[in-house]
């Protein structure tokens, strides 16, 4: 047994280690990701007369949009204001000389009306809608596997429990413009997937075939839903109407698929696969068709595949040693590598990304601005939160 | 509270004992609950990922899934009583990032199938997991992947695929919940649970 040991070992090392040196590069030669080109300043800003939590809101909606915060001198916009009393804002463009924004907030909570400050002052500011009042949901979990969804504004206040399933949940996802969302839940035995519509409380069951059925995907108008089922005895990805009848089978391969999304035009799906026992991306139309590979060279196995709303970027998790959150052209490019984490999720402004870090073994959330790299963690807000999903 | 504490390690414990064995106990021959006696064997604790001391050498990244084996409606399996105990000790395990029923893991799921070939009320329940290194929805779909491998080679054993339910739990129900390879590899794992089925629930029709 030892003899064969000694000869079997180096041989299956060497294998090992060929296959995995292999799988660090992609099948194109080296490339250089062109992190000079990409990549924005931030915008610098002022704040003042701002305090507590008013001031805390708009420092974190401000950072993961973009700006960084500098003395008035310094600033290409200063914002003042108060909330000693209502909110109240100011926004001076300091190049054009001139007050850009001056408004007044009442009637609702203090972290509400400072989002609402955070948002307004973004749309003077970028013409751009601000993402200060939009809501993620994600998995709570506890150490034995058990979890539940979870529904919270995008900084992780105010959360509020969706599901009260008592056994392990997975993957929810917004359905685009509604309040509603799909997920996976094993509350019936089985991983299966549901549909609840926190606004009318209509509750639908989608997906109860034999197998597992995972990772459920809405369409950006809603009318579909792709997820990854094995009713038909291989992992595969498959595409049904919005409460799972006239289901479509969209993939046919050994391989295992997961994560499908799709782009903003419902044209396509995106989702993870393997070739070769390597991970790679690829999109079908969502019609059904031809597979099409994603190439993604120098950001390798990659997983969890998210398209922008603008439908210029994929956002994935990549694998080097750690795990790491990348983009790469919708159109084809090379990816650029941003922060280690996983599983992203991009906010309707296509900059900003919520993902998941795990730091000593344990996940919590953060958001990251793609453009300026700049992040801030959310923490934990109940047990193990992960795979966050971004309202749109 | 107090009682709670020292059953959970304990529960665990035994858990991990019965999923790996006892390593100095050498397994006898156990008579089977209808007299079905096993050919005796030694015992091989699950191998580090990429090695194979004891078989012939196997590429760890083969993988068969030469055709697909549809899946029985969920309510086929409705209402059966779990064991989780009898087949426990026949647990099966995978190298890193791959379905590939090694070898040496054959042994068990011969165990398994003979089980199964007693009493063809019984059905089977596998469970697919993952180390918890993984990306979720990746895990989830590779643990279900592990369970059908199993499923396959099962059925190339002579167990009817109909009388086999799987379930991917990710990486949500580790065995070990250490952060190192030895838990890593233990979690890398199939597990079997005979099921029974339910003298006083009435038999449900198959969904067509």
């Amino acid at each position: 047994m030892k003899k064969h040991l000694k000869i079997c070992l180096p041989v299956l090392l060497t294998i090992f280690a060929v296959n995995f040196a292999c799988g660090q590069s992609d099948q194109n030669p080296i490339q250089i990701s062109h992190k000079i080109t990409f990549g924005q300043k931030p915008i610098p800003i002022s704040l003042d007369g701002f305090s507590g939590e008013v001031l805390s809101v708009l420092k974190f909606d401000l950072y993961v949009q973009g700006f960084s915060f500098v003395s008035p001198d310094a600033a290409q916009y200063q914002i003042s204001g108060s909330n000693s009393g209502n909110v109240i804002g100011h926004v001076t463009d300091r190049v054009a000389r001139r007050e850009i924004l001056s408004r007044s907030y009442a009637g609702a909570s203090v972290r509400r009306e400072a989002h609402a400050l955070s948002d307004d002052i973004v749309f003077a500011i970028t013409g751009k809608k601000g993402i200060g009042q939009t809501k993620i949901a994600f998995k709570a979990q506890s150490e034995n596997g058990d979890g539940e969804i979870f529904v919270s504004d995008f900084d992780g206040g105010n959360p509020q429990v969706i599901t009260h399933d008592k056994t392990i949940v997975s993957a929810p996802a917004w359905v685009p413009g509604r309040l509603a969302l799909y997920y996976n839940s094993y509350r019936l035995g089985n991983p299966d997937i549901f549909y609840s519509n926190l606004a009318t409380g209509e509750a639908r069951t989608v997906a109860r075939y034999g197998g597992s059925n995972i990772s459920p995907a809405p369409s950006p108008d809603g009318s579909r839903v792709a997820m990854i089922l094995d009713k038909d005895g291989w992992v595969d990805l498959y595409v049904a109407d919005a409460d799972g009848g006239n289901l479509k089978r969209l993939t046919k391969s050994a391989e295992d698929e997961s994560s499908p999304c799709w782009s903003p035009d419902g044209k396509w799906i995106c989702f993870a696969t393997k070739i070769a026992e390597r991970r790679v991306l690829e999109k079908i139309p969502a019609d059904g068709g031809a597979v099409q590979r994603i190439p993604t060279p120098g950001a390798p196995n990659p997983t969890e595949p998210d398209w922008s709303p603008d439908g210029k970027w994929i956002a994935f998790t990549a694998q080097m040693g750690e795990f790491d959150i990348c983009i790469v052209p919708a159109d084809g490019g090379n990816p650029v590598i941003l922060v280690p984490g996983q599983d992203p999720s991009w906010s309707p402004n296509s900059r900003t990304l919520i993902f998941t870090k795990l730091s000593n073994w344990r996940y919590s959330l953060s958001v990251l601005d793609v453009f300026t790299k700049q992040v801030k963690d959310i923490g934990m807000i109940s047990g193990n939160d992960s795979q966050p999903s971004w309202a749109k | 509270m107090k009682t709670m504490k020292m059953i959970y390690p304990l529960a665990l414990a035994l858990a991990v004992m019965l999923a790996t064995g006892c390593k100095h106990q050498p397994l006898n021959v156990t008579p089977m609950p209808r007299g079905i006696t096993l050919p005796p064997r030694e015992y091989v604790p699950p191998t580090m990922p990429d090695t194979n001391p004891t078989g012939p050498k196997i590429n760890p990244f083969s993988n068969p899934f030469s055709s697909e084996i549809p899946q029985a409606p969920q309510n086929v399996f409705d209402g059966m009583i779990e064991d989780t105990n009898a087949l426990a000790a026949y647990a099966i395990h995978f190298p890193y990032d791959s379905a590939a029923i090694r070898d040496s893991e054959k042994m068990n799921l011969q165990s398994v199938a003979a089980e199964l070939a007693t009493d063809p009320a019984t059905k089977l329940l596998v469970t697919g997991n993952c180390d918890e290194r993984g990306t979720e929805e990746y895990n989830r779909a590779l643990g279900e992947r592990r369970a059908l491998a199993a499923r396959e080679a099962l059925a190339k054993l002579g167990l009817d695929p109909m009388r086999v339910r799987t379930i991917s739990y990710g990486k949500d129900q580790p065995v070990d919940p250490g952060h190192d390879k030895a838990a890593w590899q233990k979690n890398r794992r199939d597990e079997f649970i005979l099921l029974h089925p339910n003298p006083n629930a009435s038999v449900g029709m198959p969904m067509p």
